[in-house]
Order: C-alpha cells, then sequence, then structure tokens
C-alpha cells in the first residue's frame, strides 16, 4: 500500500533545487586528504514542493492549536502566540551569546526579571536558567545536592529515594549522577508511606525526589512530615516541577521545605512542545545550595546586567550547555509570566483544578472508576479501566486508540506504572466546558460502544492517516533511514 | 461545575494542602500586562539590543535561514503538539523525525541518528557515556579529549559525565598549527583507554589529521567520537570514512541548519552511530513499519532503550528533546539539499579567508595558525582582547571571541567567523573599524 505522504527522498529528483536559497558560488580550498568523495545524500525538491510536503505532514498531526490534548503531566495548555511572536524579534534571533553583555542589555533585563518572577512563584532563594529541559533540570539538581554533601566532606551519602509513582526520569537522573535509587510504596489513597520513608532513610540518604502533587493526581498531604524526617536523617529535599501548574500561588515548594526545584518551562508557563522540545528545566535552590547552581545566571551591577560565571560562583557545579540554555524559551515564559501577572497564576492553579475535578465528576458520573475517588483531583486524575479490560477485554490503550476517532489526543496511558490500565487525565485550565463535557460524551459512548462491539474498539483508530502500526515489527526490522537503492 | 464537584467554592478544591503552608498572594510577580503593553515593553528592550554585525561563531553560527523554514515550523500542528506518543495521531512529527535522522545519517556516513539531543555541548557528553556502555572491554572509562574541543563543551562533559566516574583526559595541541599532536597519543599506547574525541573543525576552525588519530584510537582499542560542525560535512570527508573503518559514535551541533543564533538556544544537538551500537544510543528514535492494512508509517521504536520504560536502567535520563529545531533543520536541509548545502560550506570557506586577508593585514593582527581551516580563525592582537572588542562594539560590529580565558598561553588571541552571509562590505567594514580602533 502507499503511504499517504511520501519521504522528501521519494520526491527528489537530481538537479531540481530551489535555487533562490543559494549563496553566490565561491571557490573554497580544501586541501584533498580533508575532502569528500561522495556528495551527502539529502533531498532535491523545489521550494513549494518543500512547502506542500511539510505542510501536509503537519496535517497528520494532532496538536493544541487543533484538538484538546489531554495528556496527563505534560500541561498540554493554550500556547499564546504573542510569546512566540515577542521572542522572534529580529533583534533576539540575531544576538550571538557570546556577544558582548553591553549589546544585550534588553535580553539580560527580560532573563534578570524571569529569574526573579521564578523565585516568587516557588519561594526558592535563587534561580538558574540554563538546564534545557525538564530531566537536565533534575539532573541539575541532584548533581547539586551531590556537591553539597561532598563540600561537607559528607561523603556516604549517595541514595536518592523515589516514590513508586515518579516519572522514570527521576530514578533515570538519579543513575545519570552516580547515586543509588531506593524506591518506596504509595499508600492506596496516594500519599507516601511515612513508613516505608523511615525504612530507607539512613546516613546514606543524599536525598528524596518528590513531586507534589504526584504523578497520581494528589496532594501529598503529609508533606510536613515527610520534610521533617528527611532532613533530620541529613538528607535535602527535590520538588520535581511537573505538576507546579497544580498550585501556582496556591502553595510555594519554598515553603514547604524543598532545597531545590526545577520548573518545566513547557508546561507550567506555557512555552510550546514543539512535537518534543525545546523544554526548559530552570532550577530554583534554597539558601543551602545557592554556590552550587550551574552557570551562568544574570546578575545585576546597579543598573547593568552581566553573566555571573565560574569567578562569581566557585563552587558552581559547573555548565550544562553550550551557552547558557533555550534562551528563545525563556523568553517566551517570561511574555507569558508577564501577560499572566500574579492574579493571572493563581488562576491557572484554580481553574486547572476546577477543570480536572469537573471533568473526574462527570467521569465517574458516567461509570467510569476513579483511581482514588476519596481524593480531591489536583490538575489531574486517574481513571482506571480495571474492569472494562476483565470484564470486556478493552483496554486502556483501546480506549485511547479510540478516542482519536472522537477528535480528542489520547490521556497519558499506563502511567503511574502502579495503576493498573489506567488513563492519567490532565484538561488544563484553558479549556471550556464545553470541551470537558465533549469529552466525558466522548468517553462514555466508547463505553457503549465497548459493550456493544469490543472487537470494534479493538481495531480502533479508523479514521487516521494510519491504523494502529505494528510496534513489533518497527523494533525487529529496524527502519531507522532512508537509503538510496542500490542497482 | 461547583455543583457538579460537589464543592461550594473553588478554594474548597485545595482543601487538602495544609492550611500552614497557604499563601495568599505573590508580592513578587508584576500585575498582569496586556498584548499591547508586553508588546512595546519587550520590543522596546529588543530595540536596545539592536542588530550589529556579527563575526563570532565558537559554536553557534549564523547563516541565512530560508523562509520558509520557521514559517513552517511555527505552524500550530507542529509548534503545539507533543512527543509522538500516539503514532496514529502524530505522523506528521514522526515521518519528520525518520527524515531528520536519514539526513544526518547520510551527512556523516553513519548507519543510524537519533531524533535530537538538547545541544552540541550535552549530545558530546551523552557520547562519552555511551562509548563507556558500548565498548564492554574496556574497564577504564578514560576517554581523550583534546584541549581543541570546544572548552564550554568539554565543561559540559565532565559535569554531566563524572557522577558516572568517567575520566575525561586533556591532550595537548600544537601552538604552531593549531591542531592536536598526533604524537602526543604515544604515551597512551597499550593503555586502556574507552574513547577519543576529534572535533572537526576544531574550536580554533583549523582541521584536524582525524585519518591519523583514527588509526591511532583504532590500533589501541579505543573508540572513536567524532565532533562535528553539519555544514562543514559538506566539504570534508564524513565520520564514517575516518581513518580505516570509520568513527564509532558521531555528535555535535546542528543550530547552523536553519535555526538562529537566539542568544544560546533553543539549538539541536544529533547524535548517529552504527548498527552494532544502536541499542546504546541514548534519544528517541522514529522507525518505518506497517499498520493493520500494511500501511506504511511510523512510530517511536526501542522505548526500551529510555526512561519511561526502563527507569534507573535507561540509556540517559533525557525526555523532552529539540523537536520543533529538528523540524527547522530538516526543513532547511530540504531547501538546500547537497548542492546548496555544498555552495554554503563553500562559501563559509571563502569569506572567512577574505576575513583573514582582512584582518591579519592591519598593524597589530596576525593569524596565528598555518594550516587549512573551515570558517573560523585565530588572530593574535598586540594588546588585551576585551576592550578592543568592547570598542568594536560600540561601533557595531561583533568583533570575534576572546580566548584569553581558555587559552592563556596563547596570548591576546581573537576567535573570529565568517558564514556565507558576511559580505565583502561587512569584511571591509570590520577591518576599518578595527583599524581605528587599534590605531588609537
Amino acid at each position: 500500500m502507499k503511504a499517504i505522504e511520501p519521504l522528501i527522498f521519494e520526491l527528489s529528483r537530481s538537479g531540481r533545487a530551489a535555487t533562490a536559497q543559494y549563496p553566490p558560488a565561491s571557490v573554497a580550498v580544501i586541501p584533498e586528504q580533508f575532502q569528500r568523495r561522495a556528495r551527502p545524500v539529502l533531498p532535491e525538491v523545489s521550494e513549494l514542493q518543500a512547502v506542500r510536503h511539510y505542510t501536509r505532514l503537519s496535517q497528520m498531526n494532532f496538536s493544541i492549536d487543533t484538538q484538546f490534548y489531554p495528556l496527563g503531566s505534560c500541561t498540554m495548555k493554550y500556547n499564546p502566540k504573542v510569546c512566540n511572536s515577542l521572542a522572534m524579534l529580529p533583534e533576539f534571533l540575531g544576538r550571538h551569546p557570546l556577544a558582548p553583555v553591553s549589546t544585550g542589555q534588553g535580553f539580560m533585563a527580560c532573563m534578570f526579571e524571569l529569574q526573579e518572577m521564578l523565585k516568587a512563584v516557588t519561594g526558592m532563594a535563587g534561580v538558574s536558567l540554563t538546564p534545557m529541559a525538564g530531566a537536565q533540570g533534575e539532573f541539575t539538581g541532584v548533581a547539586m545536592i551531590r556537591a553539597y554533601h561532598r563540600a561537607r566532606g559528607d561523603l556516604a551519602r549517595n541514595e536518592i529515594i523515589v516514590p513508586d509513582a515518579a516519572h522514570g526520569t527521576n530514578p533515570a537522573t538519579a543513575t545519570m549522577c552516580g547515586m543509588k535509587i531506593r524506591e518506596i510504596a504509595s499508600l492506596p489513597d496516594g500519599d507516601v508511606d511515612l513508613a516505608a520513608l523511615d525504612a530507607v532513610l539512613s546516613p546514606a540518604t543524599a536525598g528524596i525526589m518528590l513531586t507534589n502533587p504526584c504523578t497520581l493526581g494528589v496532594f501529598e498531604r503529609r508533606i510536613v512530615e515527610i520534610e521533617r524526617r528527611v532532613h533530620a536523617a541529613g538528607g535535602l529535599l527535590y520538588y520535581d516541577g511537573a505538576n507546579l501548574n497544580a498550585i501556582l500561588g496556591k502553595v510555594l515548594p519554598g515553603v514547604m521545605g524543598f532545597d531545590v526545584i526545577h520548573m518545566n518551562l513547557h508546561k507550567t508557563f506555557s512555552t510550546p512542545h514543539g512535537g518534543g522540545g525545546p523544554g526548559s528545566g530552570a532550577v530554583g535552590v534554597g539558601k543551602r545550595l545557592l554556590p552550587y547552581m550551574p552557570v551562568p545566571v544574570v546578575g545585576r551591577d546597579g543598573e547593568h546586567y552581566r553573566w555571573l560565571d565560574e569567578r562569581d560562583l566557585p563552587q558552581s557545579i559547573g555548565r550544562l550547555s553550550g551557552f547558557m540554555g533555550n534562551a528563545g524559551v525563556l523568553l517566551r515564559a517570561y511574555v507569558y509570566m508577564r501577560i499572566l501577572g500574579a492574579e493571572g497564576m493563581e488562576r491557572v492553579a484554580e481553574f486547572s483544578t476546577l477543570n480536572a475535578n469537573y471533568l473526574m465528576a462527570r467521569l465517574r458520573e458516567a461509570g467510569f472508576d476513579a483511581a482514588y475517588p476519596d481524593r480531591r483531583a489536583s490538575h489531574e486524575f486517574i481513571i482506571t479501566l480495571r474492569r472494562q479490560a476483565h470484564e470486556l477485554g478493552v483496554t486502556a490503550m483501546d480506549f485511547a486508540k479510540r478516542l482519536l476517532d472522537y477528535g480528542y489526543h489520547a490521556p497519558t496511558t499506563y502511567f503511574p506504572l502502579l495503576v493498573p490500565e489506567c488513563l492519567l487525565i490532565e484538561p488544563t485550565e484553558t479549556e471550556t466546558r464545553e470541551e470537558l463535557d465533549g469529552f466525558a460524551d466522548a468517553m462514555a459512548a466508547i463505553q457503549r460502544e465497548a459493550v456493544a462491539d469490543a472487537a470494534m474498539v479493538k481495531a480502533a483508530p479508523y479514521t487516521l492517516p494510519v491504523r494502529r502500526l505494528d510496534d513489533v515489527r518497527a523494533a525487529k526490522q529496524l527502519d531507522v533511514a532512508w537509503k538510496p537503492a542500490r542497482d | 461545575m461547583l455543583d457538579r464537584i460537589g464543592a461550594a467554592s473553588i478554594d474548597e478544591l485545595f482543601d487538602e494542602i495544609p492550611k500552614a503552608l497557604r499563601v495568599d498572594s505573590l508580592p513578587g510577580v508584576p500585575v498582569a500586562l496586556s498584548e499591547m503593553e508586553v508588546a512595546r515593553l519587550v520590543a522596546a528592550r529588543a530595540a536596545t539590543d539592536g542588530r550589529p554585525l556579527n563575526f563570532i561563531g565558537a559554536g553557534a553560527y549564523e547563516h541565512h535561514i530560508p523562509a520558509p523554514v520557521w514559517a513552517l515550523t511555527t505552524r500550530g500542528e507542529i509548534y503545539s503538539a507533543y512527543t509522538p506518543y500516539q503514532a496514529e495521531a502524530s505522523q506528521g512529527t514522526l515521518q519528520i523525525m525518520y527524515e531528520f535522522q536519514s539526513m544526518i545519517a547520510g551527512l556523516t556516513a553513519m548507519d543510524v541518528s537519533n531524533a535530537s539531543l538538547y545541544d552540541g555541548a550535552s549530545a558530546l557528553a551523552e557520547a562519552c557515556l555511551m562509548a563507556v556502555r558500548a565498548h564492554r572491554r574496556s574497564k577504564s572509562a578514560r576517554i581523550l579529549v583534546p584541549t581543541t574541543v570546544n572548552p564550554t563543551w568539554r565543561n559540559v562533559a565532565r559535569v554531566i559525565t563524572e557522577g558516572q566516574g568517567l575520566v575525561l583526559e586533556e591532550l595537548p595541541y600544537c601552538t604552531e598549527q593549531g591542531t592536536t599532536i598526533p604524537q602526543a597519543l604515544a604515551r597512551y599506547d597499550g593503555q586502556d583507554i574507552t574513547a577519543l574525541v576529534i572535533q572537526q573543525p576544531n574550536f580554533f576552525g583549523q582541521l584536524e589529521d582525524v585519518d591519523a588519530l583514527s588509526r591511532w584510537a583504532r590500533a589501541n582499542g579505543a573508540l572513536i567520537i567524532a565532533a562535528v560542525n553539519p555544514v562543514a560535512l559538506a566539504l570534508l570527508a564524513p565520520p564514517g570514512e575516518w581513518g580505516d573503518d570509520g568513527a564509532d559514535i558521531a555528535c555535535g551541533e546542528a543550530q547552523p541548519f536553519g535555526v538562529p543564533l537566539s542568544s544560546g538556544g533553543p539549538y539541536v544537538g544529533f547524535m548517529a552511530t552504527r548498527m552494532p551500537h544502536v541499542r546504546q544510543m541514548p534519544g528517541r528514535i522514529a522507525g518505518r513499519t506497517v499498520d493493520l492494512d500494511g500501511k506504511p508509517g511510523f512510530t517511536l521504536t526501542l522505548q526500551a532503550r529510555e526512561q519511561h520504560i526502563r527507569r534507573g536502567k535507561a540509556t540517559s535520563n533525557i525526555c523532552t528533546n529539540q523537536g520543533l529545531l529538528m523540524t527547522a533543520a530538516t526543513i532547511y536541509l530540504s531547501l538546500l539539499g547537497p548542492v546548496g548545502l555544498e555552495r554554503v560550506a563553500s562559501a563559509c570557506v571563502a569569506r572567512t579567508c577574505e576575513l583573514v586577508s582582512a584582518l591579519s593585514g592591519l598593524r597589530g593582527v596576525r593569524a596565528a595558525f598555518a594550516g587549512p581551516r573551515f570558517h573560523e580563525a585565530v588572530l593574535l592582537l598586540d594588546r588585551p582582547v576585551a576592550p578592543v572588542l568592547e570598542s568594536l562594539a560600540a561601533g557595531g560590529i561583533i568583533g570575534g571571541h576572546d580566548l584569553s580565558r581558555d587559552y592563556p598561553e596563547l596570548g591576546h588571541a581573537l576567535l573570529v567567523c565568517a558564514t556565507e552571509t558576511r559580505t565583502s562590505e561587512d569584511i571591509g567594514a570590520y577591518a576599518q573599524t578595527l583599524d581605528r580602533v587599534l590605531g588609537r
């Protein structure tokens, strides 16, 4: 069968070109021993062909601009257009990162104010903007915790405690930092099991990584007890900011006692997800970790902004990116925060929480099982389709795929791993009540379809460019790069 | 909505948060601005910075960006989508990933590429970690890194790898040629070295003898990590052909492909390798497969390497990558094609050659190194570089990158760059301004 849109390589014809994009011809002298022998295989197409091809490919995507996208833990809210247009002003785009700061004071002023606003919304003492995504922010946090203990000569602390509901990035990060992982269970009500925590706390404890509200969609009610116990054991507390959206302006991680936090600016502060990035994982630190922040950080001397580097922060863990992080993403977050202002920040938490609790109530009325029915939803919640899987043979993945036919992006499936057949649903604050109602109605309709014709639901979707894909074949008969046919 | 929930107020929805922890306001956040107000504020800030003429490279390069690149990349269907976990609803993103992987594999002459890492610096760090995983016989985790490799990339690689016990050892360079001395490797003959990093062109813009360095690595059982400028690959031998049988891992920064300088990011790291090492590679990979009807389609593959499946045993903690910039790079390469990219690379070499001639003809300026280079060069001044750069900036010229902190042994060294975007008039303006600055 034919693909719906050929590969750009299949559109290619030798000698065809978008010649308006060529610079004037020039002669470059490169000694023969360094030269490439054959031209690389790249497509040869006209400008219109390229424009049509990538426009058509874009039309094969679901996106926030076209569909409700309730992907739990990803905070797929509307990305205001002005954030993009201002970040793409030519002066910002053209600025070389190593240009003298005297020629970048306007940009630096935005970055400095962004640092200050992020400190205010997290209650932390310092912020570094350099980490380029949430996982790199996590790495930064754990690396700072490691540096802190080492600077005190406390070399035995090499364990990081991670609840079983945590994102996979948490244990992966701890491993990258050379730490051992101590996983602890959650209680049936979704809170951390304090007895399990006590059992793993020891002189080897470097710290704990917590997401609060956690990925089970509930706020950790005993956070004060956890903070006391971990600090008493000599460990530090790391706040995974994946769900910061849920508590913006309501409670500050710094007040909860966290020593370090990363923020996913592409979630809470609405910078675009871009089909898988870029993100930004800015970190905030409490007083204890201030000396270890990654550089560079924007500093202010009177009216003049400059980069603080290794000379200003000699105990810094060092650098994480080629320059200073994802500046264009940071500019978008800056504009977003200025548009929202303080009142807007609180509305984020209020309306995202209202939307989540409303949608959970609607789905429960429709007969779906909430994983934590006795708890408030934070800005996201879990329903479990264990009953449907058992009685009808229709799984969470089947519901997810069928939702696509109804024009809704699927929620996060099979995460967190400890809830069977789960859908993690995060509607965000930017959706209308009508949109939430439409989603609840679609779920109810799929439930009826599952009862009437399970096989039909299990083979969904039907209305997308492709039907269900063979993932096993993809991994076994690996085809990950196009190669020209040889004759 | 509250009735449906059974709550009296929105505030009640937050009743599981301990009261003592609650805050009522955010005093450090200013009041909201309208779109009109914020646009005026930010545009004024941008205007302060202006648009000076840039002659810095040092890891980020100013190239012409065809108009379609960002017109397409900022389409909502691309810009506001996320990681293609639901393949059927993400065929556009997945096919672009596959096309990007194919282009990077072709340019580097490697078998397989991932669909981006954060940037060139972190890609080098990931390449070092991957080499340790891939080279099972080597127990040392020692990686040789020439000092001609971008100093910030070396710093990032150290920060990211030290927790796992990697040891990055520096190799000296020849101060006449500005390249790594192959004989400097002799003291490591027969030792357990996991990998050798080779940057081409190197941080000074000079061309390394990649064949000699690769042959030493092969002969001594070390893997070869190539860090390459992808524009240069239009003219220079690709990593897959270095030495007798090519490099094992190729990585670098794909920012030159359609991504603006933008004060340092977001950029787009890339990584490619040989098929036997594919399961040790970090990052997302799109694969071509078929659907239930046998129709071709794309999906994320080899996900068992990744953190959302393997958690603490994953190849990396990377989750979000640089998808949007990967898209820009793919569209850029489609528009330029093999001939256009060669034209860009040739123009870079020619413009830099012209720049070096123009500047080294001035009193108090000379080129530091002989030997072939790509699109950067080190100049030696007769006085400290920083004040000269400030004076040039006052004249609207961003004159280059001061090397005196990272390479004090070179003296008053300045790294300059000219891509295809710098005209003879631009170069003339730089020479004239520099002459004036140095004359005073």
